[in-house]
């Protein structure tokens, strides 16, 4: 397969980052209550996400290592910043649905994730379609969470009435509790069939420095990882040598 | 006063921050398993929340609102509360050995929680003051905290439960998160 389009199917299924790395569940949690919803986030967040890939491959010769984090961190707020000016200027309906979820995309693990996994140690063109292959699974995924979400909370899809009048929608999917109960469903869905993912510990772990084992971090593993990592790196020189 | 007061309860209980705004989630799942970590966590968050929102508020309303860089504002705040974090740990590790030892092994996973930015940005976008953003973040912070702990106690029991075996781990974890969200729904008839 090309290794352009191996990059786009890895993101969409092979290592899906919302049901297989389970990555950025904060945006995955509070803005599936419709469909649109999900697809709006996913897609804005693909923008960014492609964007911050692309610059940040650009960059990564220029970047000293040290400081590569803070320097990923100001790369991606001044993309959201753009995203977030472009889309109050032309699409303002989509601003107001998704509010303070926009802003936050800044600090959604998944764009500096990548960043740090590959877009580091990729070419400009591999990093750009990583980019897209990662939003586009996002995206997927939200708009099916969504979806589920819409449809058994309000009866909808996309805003259109499918189910017949008799049904009364469950309308506590909609609201706060549901985001958990669809994940929890899924998560045990995934754990009875052992499907790859990062909550029953069999998943592809994809080189992530933190493991991409969200669930069970905290945030920590990510610094004593990259400690590891760093420590093996001087060993690895000298074998090449 | 009243208003205040209003904005405290708000934060922390009505809108509670992990169970009704999805915010900080990573922390709320991954140090919960025991009631001890959880307060730790806690307390270092009430702690990083609360001097955050006063010096974004005060960056805010003195620099970038009489300069007109109101736009700029998400890159200044992730920016200086990734250096607030950084700076409080050198701090306490110099001046207050006790403080750090509680806190300190907390501090670095707050950088990269949601909640921190995500309530300055609520603070901006609601036009609070000085006084009132730092009432919103403590209230926020405090809200993190109870559910936090909350939860912590919860799992300790869930341990001795005999939990179905593709629900052990995260997704029963995630149905208790969700019970405690219904619960906490309550308090939105509060005012």
């Amino acid at each position: 397969m090309n290794k352009y389009i191996e990059r786009i199917y890895n993101g969409v299924f092979k290592e899906n980052p919302t049901f297989i790395m389970m990555l950025g569940m904060c945006p995955t949690l509070a803005v599936t209550t419709s469909g649109n919803n999900g697809l709006y986030m996913g897609l804005t967040t693909t923008v960014v996400l492609t964007a911050a890939n692309l610059l940040i491959s650009a960059l990564r010769k220029a970047i000293p290592d040290k400081v590569r984090i803070p320097a990923y961190i100001v790369v991606v707020a001044s993309l959201v910043t753009i995203v977030q000016l472009l889309l109050g200027a032309y699409v303002p309906v989509v601003n107001e649905l998704l509010g303070i979820y926009i802003p936050l995309i800044v600090v959604n693990c998944i764009i500096l994730g990548r960043a740090e996994a590959y877009a580091a140690k990729n070419s400009v063109g591999l990093s750009f379609f990583d980019g897209i292959g990662m939003g586009l699974g996002f995206t997927v995924a939200l708009t099916i969470i969504g979806s589920v979400r819409e449809l058994l909370g309000a009866g909808t899809i996309f805003s259109y009435k499918i189910t017949p009048s008799s049904f009364e929608p469950i309308s506590i999917f909609i609201l706060a509790p549901g985001a958990f109960f669809v994940l929890a469903l899924l998560t045990a869905v995934q754990n009875k069939l052992k499907l790859p993912s990062a909550t029953n510990g069999s998943g592809e772990k994809a080189g992530l420095a933190c493991g991409g084992d969200c669930s069970h971090c905290g945030g920590s593993t990510c610094t004593t990882n990259r400690d590891k990592i760093d420590a093996t790196k001087p060993e690895i020189g000298k074998n090449k040598n | 006063m009243k208003e205040l007061l209003i904005i405290l309860i708000g934060a922390a209980l009505v809108n509670n921050v992990v169970l009704s705004q999805f915010l900080g989630l990573c922390p709320f799942l991954g140090v919960s398993k025991k009631t001890g970590t959880a307060a730790g966590m806690g307390a270092a968050v009430v702690f990083v929340i609360t001097i955050a929102s006063a010096l974004c508020s005060l960056v805010y309303n003195f620099i970038l609102v009489p300069m007109e860089l109101k736009y700029l504002n998400t890159i200044v705040f992730i920016l200086l509360i990734a250096c607030l974090v950084q700076f409080v740990e050198l701090v306490l590790k110099k001046y207050s050995r006790a403080l750090y030892s509680a806190l300190g092994v907390y501090l670095p996973l707050i950088t990269t929680n949601c909640a921190v930015l995500g309530v300055a940005i609520i603070n901006v976008q609601s036009d609070y003051s000085l006084l009132t953003s730092v009432v919103n973040g403590f209230g926020t912070a405090a809200g993190f905290t109870i559910a936090i702990i909350i939860m912590a106690g919860i799992r300790e029991r869930i341990e001795f439960n005999d939990v179905p075996k593709s629900f052990q781990g995260s997704p029963i974890v995630l149905i208790t998160a969700g019970l405690m969200a219904i619960a906490f729904i309550g308090f939105s008839g509060l005012f």
